[in-house]
Formats: structure tokens, C-alpha cells, sequence
């Protein structure tokens, strides 16, 4: 458990800038969420963060120390590779073995095997240990990959999209199993995934990366109420916010407005201008709308048990929107 | 990796099983001509026509281990029972064994030069290899290429130089003289062959074992060279069979101390008229350490493909 700080680190791979003078403070005890799409530059955070590389410019703290020249095992990290890469010619107890057995941690076999046991049980994946490595499924490798993680104690965990081939089910436990360790084990994460739910759950915060740069760190609903740019805006959110040219509604535009972004709880129903129904798609627990309006398609969310069919007109309104000038920054 | 496997049916299996014992068995006759010849008498091995069904006798073995002398009239008359089994075949033929041959110590020879030869090849070829496959040398094709280049014209043609030089340096008819050539002819085959399996092996189950808490050299051996056996295996065969089986080289550089089999054996064939079944003997027991060596590496050979763990 420590404080990680990377300060102003830039990191290219040829003419690629990969991280762009990106600065941020993982708290002690905090779960920190990186977003972005592919490409953005999330994996090299984690990879700076653990040493495996190691930054043109800037520089990386874990603990107040320096990381500079350190090794990823003096720097004490676990990570979770988007490749899980689990040792083929060895078990899957063996797998989960290795860290602890390693020349820094040196456990004793009786810890060992009390560690092993207690991750493989919340991985759920305790009769698989004698399996060799190569004879599992994806989903069952990914468990492993992580516990190679949880069976260790480390400064900082580094997971890089730990849960994206995983059933729904399993998903939901281990989300709350990982929210555990951070939240009753005061466990530092820095955490990659392009999962929503994950992200507003679990995370303490968000960091938002595009192409290299770090352009917004907040807690999760600081990042979806008050998001500093439509790409800020779009990564939270479902279904997605609706971005529209920002005179499209009756109503005052600030000056400089190109765009309204307009989440579906921005978008008032009943009231207003008419729209027309394009699709309904029930869901369960909530149901969507896609709409039609002067043109333009946007989508919106409304009682689960809405009677609204295909073809019939429904009002809206912009409730307390965002607007964004023609870079995509936000301006209200 | 990925690829789709019919089973065939038992029509194809049986073509496919007949062509390969047959094709196994012409190869093997030659092989098995000679081990016969080894049990032979000198008047089988030379029979017209070729006797298959024969009396065995080790009398090829005992020639190739012994020096002999004729016996005069006088010894030849008085019956031994107190003499071994060897000498006593021996003096059917009127000689008399006067000491051990120098076919054990050639052989020992070679077993020296052919497996340290193999040892360095393989230690040295597996570090460079890594080196080449893991870390941004300079200039790495040039290297590689140049190191391949060292294989491209056969090695006697520079044999007069080595002469030269291992005259001049104190190398020639030393064991330490020709592991270092049979080491540093077979180093390109080996960095060039491991250098390809080690390129095959991701690089993430070592990023996997730094941040497990180990260091790069115990990354490499804990988690690199378990997977590349099948390769090291493999170029280790090669490696020792070239070793095993050099001759113009040795005949060249070896007489006395350090001189191997292959050198050694067609000398046989001097010692008292043309001794067939003795070299065929010598031949015979050449034969049997690359073999065992391959077998013994053979479980590495077939076993060594791992199926991705990977997520490509
Ligand atoms: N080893 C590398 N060599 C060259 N380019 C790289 C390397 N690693 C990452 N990049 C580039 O850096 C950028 C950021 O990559 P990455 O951090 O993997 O993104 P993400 O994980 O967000 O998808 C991408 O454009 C990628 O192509
Ligand atoms: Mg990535």
C-alpha cells in the first residue's frame, strides 16, 4: 500500500506519443480507474507505474520514493496483464506459487498454501489447481492471471482490463470481491477497463486519457455530472450522451455553443418539442428510446413499462445541458 | 496457433504405416549390416555371397580393444585353462593379446570433444541468442548475419589457417583446441536456431516473472528456458552430431593426445590384414552415444510445443 504520484511523465515509441506530460496522484487506499479508448495511452500508465518501461520525461513516486532505475520487483508491484500471461509449462498452483515464492518475498510453504487456497476460493477456481495452465479456459486463465496478483500484498496493484473476458455473473462477484480488497483491505489500485459499470462502482476516481493526455481526473460522478469535454462526457455513460448542434432546441445558446451534449436524464419527456419514436428497446430494467428529432437520432431512457410504441410522437426538453464549443471543450 | 486435425481412416493409416516402416528399414539395413559385421568372423565378413545368417563371435570386439603379437610354435602347443575368455580367442588364432588398444582412448576422446564442444556451443549460443531476441543490440542483423556468414564455407576450407594458428598457439592435438573449434563452428547453428525459438516465446512471461519479483537472469531461467528446451534440445543434437561425426578436421589438427574415433577407425583396418569385423565393432560402439543422446532427448523433441497461455 502507498501513494503512487507520476509526475509530468511523457513517454514515445517512435513518432507515437503514448503519454503526453501526464501528472496524477493515486492516494493511498484509492481505486483509480483509467478510461480511454484503444490507444489512448492507458497500458503504458500501467507499465511506466511498474517499471517494465520507463518514461523519456518525468518521473514516478511510489511511497515518496523515486522510482527512477528501479526494477519492477524492487518497486513491489502486481499487475494484471491485458495478455494474461500465465507460465504454460506450470499448474495452476504453480502459477499462483510463483510471486510468493520469489527471492524478495521468500513466504514460507505454510503461508503459501494458506494464500493460494484463500484466492483460488474467492476466484473461484479451487478445483483447477492441479490443472496444467494450458488446459483452461480464457475466462479461467484471467482468474488466474489476477490471483497471481491477489495472492500478494504489493504498493500498488495494476490491472489492465483484469475482467473483459468473463461471464456476467462472475464479473458482478469479482467486481465486488476487487472493490473489497480496496475498500475493507485499504489496497491501492490503478485500474484499465472500458466497462462502465465498473468504472462508476468501483473507482474512488477516474482518469481520462486522450491520446497520451490526461484530460480529466475526478471522482466518477465528478467526471459524469461535470465532465470538462465532450470526450470526457462520452466515456461515461449508457447509452452514450447525445451530442447535437446546440441551436437545435428553442431556448438561450451561450456564446461560442457548437454543441449540446444531452444525457437522458437531461432530456425532459412530456414537455416541449415533438419527437418521434424510432425504436423501443426494453431492457428490463429500463427501457430505451431512440428518437427522432428534426433530423437528428438520439437516444434516451424511459420507464421500464413504458407503453410508447414505434411511431409515436413523444415531447422533449433539454433539462440543465452541456454545451460544448466547436474543440469539444465544454463552455456550460 | 491454430489448426484442424481429420482422423483418417484406417485405409490411410495403414498406407501411412507401411511407407514408414519400409522407408525405416532401408535406412536402417545399412546400419544393421554393420552391427552384424561387428559379430562376424573375419572369413563371414568377407564371404561371397554376403552371409545373413551366421556364427556370431566377438572376436571383432576383442581385436578392436587389443593389441596382439603372433605366439611362437612352442607357446601355441600348451592348452590354458587358467587364461580369460579373450585371450584364449585370441590364441585360436595363434596370437597372443600384449596390451589394450587405443580405440578406448580415442573414443573417450571424443566423447570429451563431442559433448563439451556441444556444452559451450549451447551455453554460449542460448546467452546470445536471448541477448539477440530480448535486448536492442546494435547493429543486430549485421551480427547475426556475419555470425551466419561464418557457416557458409565449409570449415576445411580454412583448415590451413586453424593449422597455422593452433600450431602457433599451442592448441594443436589438445582436447581445449578442438572444443574450441567444434564449439565456435556450431556457435552460428546455435544462436541462429535458439534465437528463433526464443523469438517465438512472448516476451510477457518474463514481464510477468519481473513483476513477480524476479530478476531478469532468474526470469530467464525459471520461466524462458523451460519453454525453449525443445529448441535447445534439438540444436544440442545437431551440434553434437556434427562434433561427433568431424573427420577432415581432425585427422588435420589431432595424432597423439586428443585424437577422436573418426580419425581413428579407418586405422583399424591395417592391423593384421583387413579386420572388417573390428571396424565394423568400432563403428558399432561410435554409434551408440548420439543415439542415446537422442533418445534421451527425444521426450523434449515432441513435448516441447506449448499451446498458447498467451492472450493474443
Ligand atoms: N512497445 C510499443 N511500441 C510502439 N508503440 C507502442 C508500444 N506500446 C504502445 N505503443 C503505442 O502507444 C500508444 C498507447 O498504447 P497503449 O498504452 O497500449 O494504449 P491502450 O492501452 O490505452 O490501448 C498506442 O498508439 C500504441 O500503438
Ligand atoms: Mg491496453
Amino acid at each position: 500500500m502507498a501513494k503512487v504520484i507520476l509526475d509530468q511523465v511523457t513517454k514515445t515509441f517512435g513518432d507515437v506519443v503514448a503519454l503526453d506530460n501526464v501528472s496524477m496522484t493515486i492516494d493511498d487506499g484509492s481505486f483509480v480507474i483509467l478510461l480511454g479508448p484503444t490507444g489512448a495511452g492507458k497500458t503504458t500508465t500501467l507499465r511506466m507505474v511498474s517499471g517494465l518501461d520507463t518514461p523519456d520525461a518525468g518521473e514516478i513516486f511510489i511511497g515518496d520514493q523515486p522510482m527512477i532505475g528501479l526494477t519492477p520487483a524492487q518497486r513491489d508491484v502486481a499487475m494484471v496483464f491485458q495478455q494474461y500471461s500465465l507460465y504454460p509449462h506450470m499448474t495452476v498452483r504453480q502459477n499462483l506459487e510463483f510471486p510468493l515464492k520469489s527471492p524478495i518475498l521468500k513466504t514460507p510453504q505454510s503461508m503459501i498454501d494458506e494464500k493460494v487456497e484463500a484466492v483460488s476460493r474467492v476466484l473461484q477456481i479451487a478445483h483447477k489447481l492441479d490443472n496444467k495452465a494450458t488446459a483452461l479456459s480464457g475466462g479461467e486463465m484471467q482468474r488466474v492471471s489476477i490471483g497471481r496478483a491477489l495472492v500478494r500484498s504489493p504498493s500498488i496493484y495494476l490491472m489492465d482490463e483484469p475482467l473483459s473476458s468473463l461471464d456476467a455473473k462472475l464479473r458482478a462477484d469479482l467486481r465486488i470481491e476487487l472493490k473489497n480488497i480496496q475498500a475493507n483491505f485499504g489496497q491501492t489500485l490503478l485500474y484499465v477497463t472500458h466497462d462502465q459499470i465498473e468504472a462508476m462502482t468501483m473507482a474512488t476516481h477516474v482518469g481520462v486519457l486522450d491520446h497520451g493526455k490526461l484530460v480529466q481526473f475526478g471522482s466518477p460522478r465528478e467526471i459524469y455530472e461535470n465532465p470538462v469535454s465532450i470526450y470526457a462526457a462520452s466515456r461515461l455513460g449508457q447509452p452514450r450522451i447525445n451530442i447535437l448542434p446546440a441551436d437545435l432546441f428553442k431556448g438561450p445558446v451561450p456564446d461560442g455553443a457548437k454543441s449540446i451534449g444531452l444525457r437522458p436524464e437531461q432530456i425532459s419527456q412530456g414537455t416541449g418539442e415533438e419527437s418521434f419514436v424510432t425504436r423501443v428497446e426494453h431492457l428490463g430494467d429500463q427501457t430505451r428510446l431512440h428518437l427522432k428529432f428534426k433530423e437528428q437520432d438520439l437516444i434516451t431512457v424511459t420507464n421500464a413499462h413504458t407503453s410508447l410504441q414505434r411511431g409515436e410522437t413523444v415531447k422533449i426538453r433539454p433539462h440543465k445541458p452541456f454545451f460544448f464549443d466547436a474543440d469539444g471543450a465544454r463552455i456550460a | 496457433m491454430s489448426f484442424s486435425v481429420t482422423e483418417p481412416s484406417r485405409r490411410q493409416k495403414w498406407i501411412a504405416g507401411s511407407l514408414v516402416v519400409g522407408y525405416a528399414l532401408i535406412t536402417l539395413i545399412p546400419l544393421l549390416w554393420i552391427i552384424a559385421t561387428g559379430f562376424k568372423s573375419s572369413a563371414d565378413s568377407i564371404a561371397y555371397p554376403p552371409k545373413v545368417v551366421f556364427q556370431p563371435t566377438v572376436e571383432g570386439y576383442v581385436n578392436l580393444f587389443t593389441t596382439q603379437t603372433r605366439m611362437g610354435e612352442d607357446l601355441r602347443a600348451e592348452p590354458r585353462e587358467d587364461l580369460p575368455w579373450y585371450e584364449q580367442l585370441v590364441r585360436e588364432k595363434g596370437n597372443t593379446i600384449v596390451g589394450a588398444s587405443r580405440y578406448s582412448e580415442r573414443f573417450f576422446n571424443s566423447v570429451i570433444i563431442g559433448f563439451g564442444s556441444t556444452f559451450f556451443a549451447i551455453l554460449l549460443g542460448t546467452m546470445a541468442a536471448y541477448a539477440f531476441s530480448r535486448f536492442r543490440v546494435p547493429l543486430k542483423d549485421d551480427l547475426l548475419f556475419f555470425i551466419l556468414s561464418t557457416r557458409m564455407m565449409p570449415p576445411i576450407a580454412v583448415a590451413v589457417p586453424i593449422f597455422l594458428m593452433f600450431r602457433n598457439l599451442g592448441l594443436s592435438d589438445t582436447h581445449a583446441g578442438m572444443i574450441l573449434l567444434y564449439t565456435a563452428i556450431n556457435l552460428s547453428l546455435s544462436v541462429w536456431l535458439i534465437n528463433g525459438f526464443i523469438d517465438e516465446i512472448p516476451v510477457e512471461y518474463e514481464e510477468a516473472a519481473l513483476i513477480d519479483g524476479y530478476t531478469r537472469f532468474q526470469a530467464f531461467y525459471k520461466v524462458v528456458l523451460p519453454q525453449a528446451t525443445t529448441g535447445i534440445a534439438s540444436t544440442a543434437i545437431f551440434c553434437l552430431i556434427f562434433a561427433w561425426n568431424e573427420y577432415a578436421l581432425a585427422v588435420l589438427l589431432t595424432s597423439g593426445t586428443a585424437q577422436t574415433a573418426p580419425p581413428f577407425i579407418p586405422t583399424i583396418i591395417g592391423v593384421g590384414g583387413q579386420d572388417w569385423p573390428a571396424v565394423a565393432a568400432g563403428a558399432t560402439i561410435f554409434l551408440v552415444p548420439v543415439m542415446v543422446f537422442t533418445i534421451l532427448l527425444r521426450k523434449h523433441l515432441l513435448r516441447g510445443i506449448t499451446f498458447g497461455a498467451v492472450r493474443k
